[in-house]
């Protein structure tokens, strides 16, 4: 009897493990399938062409040239937008930040601001940028509304690098006389930066990938030119993807999937980098 | 400080101190712009968005069922677009929050270092993969499945975007139920070990219940992501402008709505003023998830600090 109990617990110990097993496969497995479908469908569309020059034919011939620049400028545009707001918004909430209700807000709103979907920051750059500051469909307004959009995660990290600097590090250099910004400036920014650049890379990886903020701020499917300022529209190959894939009848599966593995190797490149500068930060810190 | 500084002149001193103060006050202004961007999100919002109401009653706006924004005069009823996100959510959910969970329980309590290793990789490789790359998939791959499976006019419904939003929103409830697992003290476990406890007892008797209120917050994160992913449902939901009944019906909920109208609306206009309402609405709703989740979770937090 007792031989009995103990292995209907064993059963149900190993059903619930296999259950368990499952459930991660089934989120796992669509991950790789997904990936490795894109790489073999959309490997044949790759070509020097294809990449270096601009669409014809309603972008059935041709190539994505104008795509991939529009979003190095997208990217561009948003690491130049968050990079200093990162660095001192994260050094504001470590440093200077007491813990009060104005620290609390600003983490209610970082948290929130996390949350917002991604076609409401569409609207509000178009109200704002595109609209009431007058930069039109622009480089510049969807540059923004992706800097906007990025902020938090900016901030996150950045704080996270700027709080892991070690206190030693602030002790000893108030201790020979400096002010509190010239400790900042020349002891924790510099340790800090690999970190914060980390979010940076983040914000661009996901500026790459966003499309429904920059439908409504300014992309546009096919223009004759690269835009040569920032007050100009562009094309941008999430945008490209989309209007490819859902309104362009006729298009071939392997373009479409040839854009997307394209774009795919951008966003996951950035990612990684992130992922490899912060490995590299951990290991210096815990190693020296 | 006075020692080290006492070589100084007077003057480089009252420099630095200036700099010093212009500095702070520079840093201020950064740190509270996450303050000022979400304000000004908000105001934007209300701005643009609550004029709409001059045309139509708050009533007929969220339980109108037609939305004919360029007839004359033009009527904005949200409610189809309301269920439609109501439905793709719903089920989106139901079909993430036990895949994720057991994952998580999985990667936290049972398995080998090097299966978690693979595996917590690969969720942070979803997480990375763009939305409209998604859709893509839920377009070409997904939706003719689910119209064989199900024997449908067109696998472009509710049910696929569904399908896809759930995948979207495993990254989140995976890591956070994950961590929350994680923060449940090693007592807990060896006290139910002691007692004579197999690993699955303790797991589900003292695990999952302790870390509760975390898995809570990681699903309503998960819920935040469902209701504002926009270019998946914008592709594969359908966009059918009728209430839909059934999630095998084609539909269009609130973000592909604003997404596919904003292109077409005058600026300034009802239409546009409409579609900001709804992005409100949006704005609201996703805020109050993630401020619970939040509560939730600092009290799951608290809960085992010490």
């Amino acid at each position: 009897m007792a031989a009995l109990t103990i292995s209907r617990r064993e059963l149900t110990q190993r059903t619930a493990f296999s259950l368990l097993v499952l459930a991660t496969a089934i989120v796992t497995v669509p991950v790789l399938f997904i990936i490795i479908y894109i790489v073999v469908n959309g490997a044949g569309a790759l070509s020097w062409e294809f990449l270096t020059q601009a669409p014809s034919q309603a972008g059935k011939a041709g190539g994505i040239f104008p795509a991939i620049v529009g979003t190095f400028y997208l990217m561009l545009g948003t690491l130049i937008f968050s990079l200093p707001v990162g660095v001192l918004a994260g050094i504001y909430l470590t440093e200077y930040a007491r813990a009060n209700w104005l620290t609390r807000l600003i983490n209610m709103a970082i948290l929130n601001l996390a949350g917002v979907p991604s076609i409401v920051y569409g609207l509000f750059g178009l109200g704002l940028f595109v609209l009431a500051m007058k930069f039109g469909m622009s480089l510049l307004a969807a540059s923004l509304t992706l800097a906007c959009q990025a902020l938090a995660m900016t901030i996150t990290t950045s704080r996270e690098a700027v709080i892991a600097v070690p206190r030693e590090y602030r002790e000893g250099s108030l201790a020979i006389g400096t002010t509190k910004w010239q400790t900042i400036r020349h002891v924790i920014l510099p340790q800090a930066l690999p970190g914060v650049i980390t979010g940076t890379i983040l914000a661009m990886s996901r500026a790459a990938g966003e499309t429904a903020p920059i439908l409504v701020v300014g992309a546009a499917f096919i223009l004759p030119g690269l835009p040569t300022s920032p007050f100009d529209q562009f094309m941008a190959l999430p945008y490209h993807l989309y209007t490819a894939a859902a309104h362009v009848p006729g298009m071939s599966k392997v373009t479409i999937w040839g854009i997307a593995l394209v774009l795919l190797v951008v966003v996951l490149s950035f990612n990684s980098l992130a992922v490899f500068i912060r490995i590299r930060v951990r290991q210096r810190r815990f190693g020296s | 400080m006075a020692i080290a500084s006492a070589g100084l002149s007077k003057s480089l001193r009252r420099r630095w101190r200036f700099s010093e103060k212009l500095i702070e006050s520079f840093i201020l202004l950064n740190g509270l712009l996450a303050i000022i961007v979400l304000l000004g999100v908000l105001f934007l919002l209300l701005r643009e968005g609550l004029p709409a109401f001059a045309y139509t009653s708050p009533w007929q706006f969220f339980f109108g069922t037609r939305w004919y924004p360029v007839s004359e005069p033009p009527t904005f009823g949200i409610l189809s677009f309301f269920m439609a996100t109501l439905w793709v959510t719903l089920i989106a959910t139901a079909i993430a929050v036990p895949l994720g969970v057991g994952c998580a329980a999985y990667l936290a309590e049972v398995a080998p270092a090097s299966v978690r290793e693979t595996v917590k990789p690969i969720v942070e490789l979803l997480a990375g993969i763009p939305s409209i790359v998604m859709g893509l998939i839920g377009l070409l791959l997904l939706s003719p499945l689910v119209q064989g499976l199900f024997n449908l006019n067109t696998g472009l419904c509710g049910l696929t975007a569904a399908i896809m939003l759930a995948m979207m929103s495993l990254p989140i409830i995976v890591t956070v139920s994950e961590d929350a697992l994680r923060a449940v003290p090693k007592e807990f476990r060896e006290a139910s070990y002691a007692l004579g406890a197999t690993q699955w007892e303790t797991v589900w008797h003292v695990c999952l219940p302790g870390a509760l209120s975390g898995i809570a917050a990681a699903i309503m994160l998960g819920v935040g992501r469902a209701i504002g992913e926009t270019m998946t449902v914008l592709m594969v939901a359908g966009g059918a402008l009728a209430v839909p009944y059934a999630p095998t019906q084609p539909m269009m909920p609130m973000t592909a709505a604003i997404a596919s109208g904003i292109g077409n609306a005058v600026r300034g206009g009802p239409q546009y003023q409409a579609l900001f309402a709804i992005a409100l609405l949006l704005f609201l709703m996703t805020f109050a998830v993630n401020l619970v989740a939040d509560r939730v979770l600092e009290r799951q937090k608290r809960k085992f600090a010490r």
